[in-house]
């Protein structure tokens, strides 16, 4: 009897990322309180076997298992995307976990599982895969939104994220079952031969693309479908909220980008005037609703559907640049997003106080490093020259307009505009206003200074030398439309 | 022999169904058995193509279904628990704190 | 053609009358081993401890959800053990391990359970 030679490269950061998060949730029980957030450092450092272990696998390109995985600079840059993200988030969290007395560590576990769900998403060449990760991802998170379980806002907003997200799955599941059935394979390489062979039927062929893109439209929060999206932004832990506006929706894309590049060619026409209505609408629900939020993490909700918009915008563009500047925003949206985030959990206090717009007035002067790094993400959100969010936003309207989306690009920019707005409303209220509150308890602990500065060295590094990671993008996107 | 077509109009009366269950009931409970009637419309789907394309993936593919919706329904019966201890109801219309 | 067929039942109808005979044959037996004393104790719900004194149909405790729930998980898992089964020798020492490291995974959530206290009545 021969043993078969299992090639574990192909996935080897998203075995890494599960065998640390297995052992740091059956650890839990056995650590006494004092040493919980050691924990938290070996959630640390498996983020870092997972940066490792990228690696081996971009040593393995090529499909696997048969044909189940796809290892391209897509997948790869996706995976570094996601790593990162769970590593921000958890330094964002150790303290916040402490402050709130919901220091269980299952909470790095479930981040970690949630992260291979979204690994799973983006590198998976086959939709039942694609459903799997979905669920492994929205399942963990469900459970994160409503984490601190006596809390009746993060128990509304866990269930709502709960309720509506199994059932946008639900519409995605039909989707691949109609495809199924019109197509006989669920592989999108199979499903891209059979469409070009021009023998399914047409109708319902379209249907099954039309309830897959429902689907990953709610996961990726873009308008009409981003109703939930404040709601469980504004209950949900701090941290999680940070997580949640910029992982699930950075996988969502990935996937919906996967799907419709390798499966869908054939309808291109059709599913990107979609993403013009849907752009176009996003955009401006987003950022006109941003506008009269009180609470901050409501109007980073409101931002983040904003955001959703732009990048929608690029993927109505459709072609190689529109890929690229797809991924590019994604990573400078997260990096910025997360930055903003770990200022709202440091400057918050338990049972969610301290999150109102108006709370933050007067803090240049009491905390005027605190204000200044604020500033600087709310300026890369609302996308000012020399930070991320300006690079971000300049591939996306450049991908448009060379592809004749001249009428998007041009409310994509009216959008921006409006967004100054509110964006800048934080910084006059932290630097114009009178203090109300004296932000004494306010401490910089070593995990958040680590999330602050690779945030904002992220946020400056892609706003003044993009080239970088732009010729990742644009290698990665060749991968992806091939 | 039943036709294929019968079973997809099954099915998609059946999701219908799950659909507007969703958007009519307002006892938690009852939605989370709506989302299931939608899952259960799926695998319905999939095993008629499964069968009538003589394809065993497709009946291989209710498995992860069913699994996934177990997982779904456990998580979503803790969140039920855990939300009434701390409000004492499941009307999805009281859930009103967080609002624009 | 028609015998074959027929003969095809005979196991269920065997199996059948065998299901029929084992209830009638065991209770018989036991009524003519069993010592015949009776009385009004004898017919109470309980022999001994407290007689129920209300309905059914009351609040559970808690921790009955809790088991629920998680008999729903481990129950759903095996599943997957019955496709295996069928093509175990097909698919394998490849499979037996792929099926050892599920389950290894389901053994620690298990015991994750356990040490969480989950199971604990009291």
């Amino acid at each position: 009897m021969n043993i078969p030679v299992v090639n574990l490269g192909a996935i080897l950061p998203a075995i890494m990322l599960s065998l640390f998060g297995i052992a740091i949730m059956v650890a839990e029980p056995f650590v006494s309180d004092a040493k919980k957030s050691w924990l938290g450092w070996l959630a640390i450092a498996g983020t870092i076997a997972a940066m490792l272990a990228l690696a081996p696998m971009s040593r393995q390109a090529g499909q696997w298992y048969t044909n189940l995985w796809i290892v391209d600079s897509y997948s790869i840059f996706f995976h570094f995307l996601f790593i990162l993200i769970a590593a921000i988030t958890i330094l964002t969290s150790m303290n916040f976990l402490q402050r709130e007395g919901i220091h269980h560590t299952e909470y790095y576990a479930l981040l970690l599982f949630a992260t291979v769900g979204m690994m799973m998403m983006a590198g998976s060449n086959e939709l039942i895969m694609v459903f799997l990760g979905l669920e492994i991802l929205s399942i963990a998170t469900y459970v994160l939104a409503g984490f601190r379980r006596t809390d009746l806002k993060s128990n509304e907003s866990a269930m709502k994220y709960f309720l509506l997200g199994s059932f946008s799955s639900a519409f995605f599941l039909y989707g691949v079952a109609l495809i199924f059935g019109a197509t006989g394979s669920t592989n999108l390489i199979v499903i891209a031969d059979s469409l070009r062979s021009g023998d399914p039927q047409t109708s319902l062929v379209s249907l099954a693309a039309a309830l897959m893109l429902i689907g990953l439209c709610f996961k990726v929060a873009v308008a009409p479908f981003h109703v939930w999206a404040p709601d469980v932004y504004e209950g949900a832990p701090t941290p999680v909220t940070g997580f949640m506006s910029v992982g699930p929706k950075a996988a969502g894309f990935a996937v919906l980008l996967r799907i419709f590049m390798t499966a869908f060619p054939t309808l291109e026409d059709r599913w990107t005037s979609v993403f013009w209505i849907v752009a176009a609408l996003t955009m401006l629900i987003g950022n006109v609703i941003a506008l009269v939020q009180p609470n901050i993490k409501r109007m980073l909700a409101y931002s983040s559907i904003a955001h959703a918009g732009y990048i929608a915008v690029a993927v109505a563009a459709g072609s190689e640049h529109g890929v690229s500047a797809v991924l590019f925003y994604t990573l400078a949206y997260s990096v910025t997003n997360l930055g903003a985030f770990a200022v709202v959990t440091m400057l918050s206090r338990s049972e969610d106080k301290l999150v109102n717009l108006n709370d933050y007035a007067g803090l240049a002067s009491k905390r005027p490093g605190l204000a200044a790094v604020l500033s600087l993400f709310m300026l890369s959100l609302a996308g000012v020259p020399g930070t991320a969010g300006f690079a971000g936003k300049f591939f996306i309207f450049k991908a448009a307009v060379q592809s004749g989306l001249i009428w998007l690009a041009v409310i994509g920019v009216i959008t921006t505009v409006v967004s100054f707005y509110y964006y800048l409303y934080v910084i006059v209220q932290m630097y114009m206003r009178d203090p109300n509150e004296e932000f004494a308890d306010v401490r910089t602990t070593g995990p958040l200074k680590l999330a602050l500065a690779i945030t904002i060295a992220g946020t400056l590094y892609l706003g003044i030398l993009p080239t970088r990671f732009l010729d990742w993008t644009v290698s990665a996107a060749v991968n992806a439309l091939r | 022999m039943i036709p294929l077509n019968w079973y997809l109009i099954l099915a998609a009366v059946l999701f219908v169904i799950g659909v507007l269950g969703f958007f009519i009931k307002r006892n938690i409970i009852a939605l989370l058995l709506s989302v299931e009637i939608m899952l259960n419309a799926v695998n319905l789907t999939f095993v008629a193509f499964s069968s009538q394309r003589g394809q065993i993936s497709g009946q291989v593919f209710v498995f992860f279904v069913l699994v996934v919706a177990a997982a779904e329904a456990a998580v979503g019966l803790a969140l039920v628990i855990a939300m009434y201890r701390n409000r004492e109801t499941l009307n999805v219309d009281r859930s009103n704190l967080l609002k624009w | 053609m028609e015998q074959n067929v027929l003969a095809g039942y005979i196991p269920i109808f065997l199996f059948m009358g065998l299901t029929l005979l084992f209830p009638i044959v065991t209770l018989l037996a036991a009524r003519l081993i069993r010592p015949q004393t009776g009385g009004a104790g004898k017919l109470a719900p309980y022999e001994c401890g407290v007689d129920p004194d209300s309905d059914a149909r009351q609040r559970y405790a808690i921790r009955y959800y809790v088991v629920a729930i998680l008999f729903v998980i481990f129950d759903v898992e095996t599943v997957f053990l019955f496709p295996w089964a069928i093509n175990f020798n097909r698919l394998a020492l490849f499979g037996l391990i792929e099926m050892l490291v599920f389950l290894g995974i389901l053994i620690v959530g298990y015991v994750w359970i356990i040490k969480k206290g989950a199971l604990d009545w009291a």
